[in-house]
């Protein structure tokens, strides 16, 4: 079997808040190109404190130490620029975050205007409609590109702030619980949304929702504690887990 | 049971009337203020009033002798407020709004803690001591009062009103549009400038209209260094009447009581609007 490089990988990743307690402990995994990997695990297990590792998020916090190595296409992002690792790795919240003072068609092309890249208004005016149908959104606000992205309901903030992030035509979308604060038809949009990109991109995603785990990924993560417990092929996790902590977060006996 | 809910239901309505009631006394001295000097100067206002320079001794003495009302106004005092509050905002917005930046951004930051005690500090200052302290600075080596002397004393207590507001304003927008703009690979300059700063925008425009509501009317320390002046004047480098000064000549001057009122109505007014219009902005922002 040929070895293909993956285009994420963790490698003994730590993650501590504080000295003594570690909320991420020694995680190692390899993500696979144009695939979508839930990361499931009961509430304060680390899996959005391991997402945020990604995109260099911790460094914004000068207490929060990162150890360990996340290799992106085989470069480790530690030692490479925040702004270039941000560039590759786009990330959406799990509150919809659109610029409050920016109109729709600024906030798709924010990515740019704050990375200093100049486009011309052609170039512009091709960006936002393609991201934005990438999203599913164009239609629903092509007559209002020059109202503010908050003018918009929640699910299509959303959809707005994914359009945003792929504008940068990012390697890797971290999605840190992106349906949570929304009603479950805009829940749908945004699943069926993601099933469809990951022909561009490779996206992982923090969930709490078996259910989504299940409709939507091809792998998935099982974390408790910090530790990474269980990780491989969504079907086979979801209906034969090797290891009893795994087994018992699925038939609800933690978490 | 039936007279006890009775005696509780009074009992609940006599406390909520006398809440009602001293609520309302709160309001009295504003209304107070407002009424006095709103009926005693607005006979004063004219056209006249606001072009023309504060009489002089020998005009005022004719208008008295013929009866007439005492000619003259407070264009001096006027333009010699803008001019002062101009200079001074113009160094203070800038080095307030980066401040305040500073001390919200770098919050655990020890240096950051102590600038922003020190900010608490100054701002408690009494205005007569930093009128005092800048005529020490600056008066004295410039062998004179002047319009920049003025403008220095009003920076220093415009500054820590600016930065407060700035970094207080920073500070609740919320973290999740910090990150999502350095998610998307922003510097933080840029994040800065072209996210966070505008979302502040209406609390940082806000806190620098009180500041100015704040400072426009201090007289103190404007005595120990625009000293006043009773003509109209452009030059930042000589002694400029403002306002709050001329109601302190006015108050002195036996033959000019009367434009006391004039001139308090005026920056009375100048300054309810500034904090009604800075009330009105924060609320359409915080929608």
């Amino acid at each position: 079997m040929e070895s293909i490089t993956p285009i994420l990988e963790f490698k003994k990743t730590c993650v501590s808040y504080t000295k003594q307690t570690m909320a991420v402990k020694y995680v190692s995994a390899a993500i696979e190109k144009n695939t979508i990997t839930a990361i499931m695990g009961p509430s304060g297990c680390g899996k959005s404190t391991l997402l945020r590792a990604v995109n260099l998020m911790h460094n914004l916090y000068p207490n929060i130490r990162v150890d360990g190595e996340i290799l992106l296409n085989g470069e480790n992002i530690f030692s490479m620029a925040p702004i270039d690792v941000r560039a590759r790795v786009g990330m959406v919240f799990q509150r919809p975050t659109p610029f409050p003072t920016m109109s729709i068609y600024d906030n798709v092309l924010s990515g740019f205007s704050l990375n200093g890249i100049r486009l011309s208004k052609s170039e512009k005016d091709l960006i936002v409609e393609r991201c934005l149908k990438n999203v599913a959104l164009w239609d629903e606000v092509k007559d209002v590109l020059n109202k503010k992205g908050t003018f918009l309901s929640g699910g299509q903030q959303q959809r707005l702030c994914i359009a945003r992030a792929l504008a940068m035509k990012p390697d890797v979308l971290l999605m840190d619980e992106p349906t949570s604060a929304l009603d479950p038809i805009a829940t749908k949009h945004i699943e069926e949304l993601l099933l469809e990109l990951q022909k561009e991109v490779t996206i992982l995603i923090v969930t709490h929702n078996m259910g989504q785990a299940m409709r939507i990924s091809s792998h998935s993560m099982f974390m408790y504690l910090g530790e990474l417990i269980e990780y491989g092929d969504t079907k086979n996790l979801f209906s034969t887990p090797r290891d009893e902590r795994t087994k018992a977060y699925l038939t609800g006996k933690i978490g | 049971m039936y007279s006890k809910t009775k005696h509780r239901l009074i009992k609940d309505k006599a406390i909520l009337w006398g809440i009602c009631i001293l609520a309302t006394l709160t309001a009295v001295p504003l209304f107070a203020i407002l009424g006095e000097v709103f009926i005693n100067g607005y006979v004063q206002l004219s056209w006249s009033f606001f072009t023309e320079p504060t009489p002089t001794a020998y005009k005022t003495m004719q208008a008295i002798e013929n009866g007439e009302r005492i000619p003259g106004g407070i264009a001096n005092g006027i333009i010699g407020t803008i001019l002062i509050l101009n200079m001074a905002m113009i160094v203070a917005i800038p080095i307030g709004i980066l401040c305040g930046i500073f001390l919200s951004e770098n919050s655990k930051n020890r240096f950051a803690k102590i600038i922003s005690y020190l900010t608490d500090l100054l701002q408690g200052t009494p205005s007569v001591i930093v009128g005092i302290v800048t005529y020490i600075w600056i008066v004295v080596p410039m062998k004179g009062y002047s319009a920049i002397a003025g403008s220095i004393a009003l920076f220093i207590m415009m500054l820590p009103l600016i930065i407060r507001s700035t970094e207080e304003t920073l500070k609740i927008l919320p973290t999740s549009l910090k990150e999502a703009g350095l998610a998307l690979g922003g510097n933080r300059v840029r994040v800065m400038l072209k996210v966070q700063l505008p979302a502040a925008f209406g609390g940082v425009f806000t806190g620098i209209l009180l500041a100015i509501s704040r400072v426009i009317g201090e007289t103190a320390p404007l005595m120990f260094t625009a000293l006043g002046c009773s003509f109209i004047r452009w030059s930042i480098n000589k002694p400029i009447s403002a306002v709050p000064l001329l109601i302190w000549e006015f108050f002195n001057d036996p033959y000019l009581q009367d434009m006391i009122w004039g001139a308090s109505l005026f920056l009375l007014l100048f300054v309810l609007t500034l904090n009604v219009l800075s009330k009105y902005l924060k609320r359409k922002w915080n929608q």
